[in-house]
């Protein structure tokens, strides 16, 4: 199974497409470790720098829609390399999320309540979450405080987490 | 009770049920092109599982970058040219015999209503204009596709639009879509399924369907769908008469991909297009939307007619009907890029493309190129690009550019008047 705990990285915007994740100039790459230095290259909002605020993190909180847009899976290959296998959002694009999922990797949804907390108590200041995966929860801690949440996700998303993605899950079954 | 076009379509093909609301549907066709292909082949032989489920339900083409711009993406089509050849792909198109993925399928006749089709791109979405289940996915779900042509889904949920009314002249199935996405945001049928429906829809042909459910990704849905019918069956009619002792038939047999009387919608809306102006984005988001008369003015420094969305006859002949005789403004640059070759040469043989020429405009040859920034026509930073294509993302034509997306009719008014604006050809 992959790493779910880490620093994370706050990105406090909804609708992040997948052009923004890894810019489509970069496409020309066949090899996952070669998109490394792109990853979220083409976000630009306030507060978010990629080339200062990526190193070392390694769990994403954001908003609503995450990974809209291309179906491309270097978007979740580029958090990959960069050694960030948890995306945390209000809500996922469907293709974005099943990528996510299909390589191993875990899209959760949490409430809007959840997120809007998240931000306000955590972002702004270095900040950690562990999973514990047989249990559905995260802890965060940061800011002097410490916050504990459960999630679910699906038995067939769990599957696929277990199974390392879902070439190997598929191979068994089919 | 009674079922969706999707639900059908799903129940048809049932393979497995993993658990809870997960279905592993069995796959009529696996739709293939070299930029999220090759990694998935490349993982295949690294397994030692270099081979495919069905080599007849394998369609491949090179249409993001074509021809090769550079070592790069001279090597992603060497890619899928060598394994198309090994393991015995017969469908596969080249440069020359190359068009955008979205475009040259249906030509070929390799969409039929009923089908369920995957593809590593996420305009697949467009083949629901046939009444078929047709999804965009990653390369992992592409490699399992070829491998053992099986996908998994959540049981499809639908929204139903109707499109009542009727379409005022010099506004299209692009205007209408663009309108949609406007009423329901970038995610407003996430992991839904979109059923067309409605007179606007049943009046419209297969090109203008094919614009509709293109962008249904653009609200965040699975696919587009519209019900199979007499429109379907004669542009289907080359491909399937052996198939079918008649017309009557074949659309008998395709009927059965319509919903039930009593299907269930997880939600149904109406739009009345009657009143519809010509629609563009203005902002970074497809859901920006707004009539074309309130961006009246603003500057373009190109204007790109092609792609996915409207790179077909039918929207190069509307953008040809409002350039004929006019030259395109010195300040900008007008791109056309027909869709497929068989368009191309239909054009050539129309005239349309001497009208291209002739306006100004640089013809291309079929490719997906401009419309992600890839190549033939990549903007630079900080320019403007009125486009016929799916999407307006910042940066998505060339970084630190703008799109505004917009029908061929309005983008050949836009090349004309060096700035957003209608065509005047459609005004009474």
């Amino acid at each position: 199974m992959k790493n779910f705990n880490g620093e994370i990285l706050f990105l406090d915007r909804a609708d992040i497409n997948t052009d923004e994740i890894i810019p489509a100039r970069y496409l020309t790459e066949i090899t996952k470790e070669a998109l490394k230095p792109y990853l979220l290259e083409d976000l630009k909002f306030d507060g978010f720098d990629p080339a200062k605020d990526i190193a070392g993190k390694q769990v994403i909180i954001t908003q609503s829609n995450f990974g809209c847009g291309s179906s491309r899976e270097h978007a979740p290959w580029a958090l990959e390399v960069n050694g960030i296998n948890l995306v945390i959002g209000e809500s996922f694009a469907r293709i974005f999320r099943q990528n996510m999922f299909n390589c191993g990797m875990m899209a959760v949804a949490l409430s809007k309540e959840e997120i809007d907390r998240l931000f306000a108590e955590f972002s702004g200041s270095p900040a950690t979450l562990e999973t514990d995966f047989a249990n559905n929860r995260f802890t965060i801690k940061g800011n002097n405080r410490e916050a504990d949440i459960g999630f679910s996700i699906s038995g067939f998303d769990r599957a696929l987490v277990e199974a390392g993605g879902w070439v190997d899950y598929a191979d068994v079954n089919y | 009770m009674g079922k969706t076009v999707a639900e059908k379509i799903f129940d048809a093909h049932f393979v497995d049920n993993p658990c809870e609301d997960i279905f592993v549907i069995r796959l009529d066709a696996v739709f293939c092109h070299e930029i999220t292909t090759p990694v998935a082949i490349n993982d295949l032989v690294s397994r030692g599982k270099d081979r495919v489920f069905d080599p007849a339900k394998i369609k491949a083409v090179i249409d993001h970058v074509t021809p090769a711009k550079d070592s790069k993406t001279a090597l992603q089509g060497k890619i899928v040219r060598d394994w198309a050849r090994r393991n015995n792909i017969k469908d596969f198109f080249d440069v020359g015999r190359n068009g955008v993925c979205h475009a040259i399928f249906p030509e070929k006749g390799f969409v039929r209503p009923g089908y369920t089709i995957i593809m590593g791109d996420s305009h697949t979405c467009t083949h629901g204009a046939f009444g078929a289940f047709a999804a965009g996915v990653g390369t992992t779900d592409l490699e399992v596709g070829i491998l053992k042509g099986v996908c998994a889904f959540q049981y499809p949920q639908t929204l139903k639009i109707n499109i009542t009314g009727k379409l005022p002249p010099g506004v299209f199935a692009k205007d209408v879509i663009l309108s949609v996405i406007g009423r329901l945001g970038v995610n407003g049928a996430t992991n839904k399924v979109i059923e067309f429906a409605g007179p606007v829809i049943e009046n419209m042909s297969m090109e203008a369907r094919m614009t509709l459910c293109n962008m249904a990704i653009e609200a965040g849905g699975t696919c587009g769908i519209c019900y199979p019918d007499q429109t379907t069956v004669d542009y289907l009619w080359p491909f399937i008469s052996g198939e079918y002792a008649s017309k009557e038939a074949a659309l008998a047999a395709f009927e059965a991909f319509c919903p039930d009387p009593d299907a269930v919608y997880a939600d149904e809306m109406t739009l009345d297009v009657s009143d519809l102006s010509p629609q563009v984005t203005y902002g970074y988001k497809p859901d920006t939307v707004r009539p074309v008369s309130e961006m009246e003015g603003t500057p373009v420094d190109q204007v790109y007619i092609g792609s996915c969305t409207n790179g077909r006859l039918e929207d190069l002949r509307v953008a040809a009907a409002v350039l004929k005789g006019n030259r395109i403004r010195d300040s900008l640059r007008g791109i056309v890029s027909p869709a497929t070759p068989d368009i191309f040469t239909k054009a050539l043989d129309e005239g349309i493309i001497k009208i291209f020429m002739d306006a100004g405009f640089c013809v291309t040859n079929p490719t997906c190129g401009a419309c992600l920034g890839m190549s033939n026509g990549v903007l630079a930073e900080g320019e403007v690009c009125a486009s016929t294509t799916n999407r307006n993302f910042f940066g998505r034509m060339g970084k630190g550019g703008m799109v505004h997306l917009m029908s061929p009719a309005t983008a050949a008014a836009t090349a004309l008047a060096g700035h957003i604006t209608n065509s005047t050809l459609y005004s009474a």
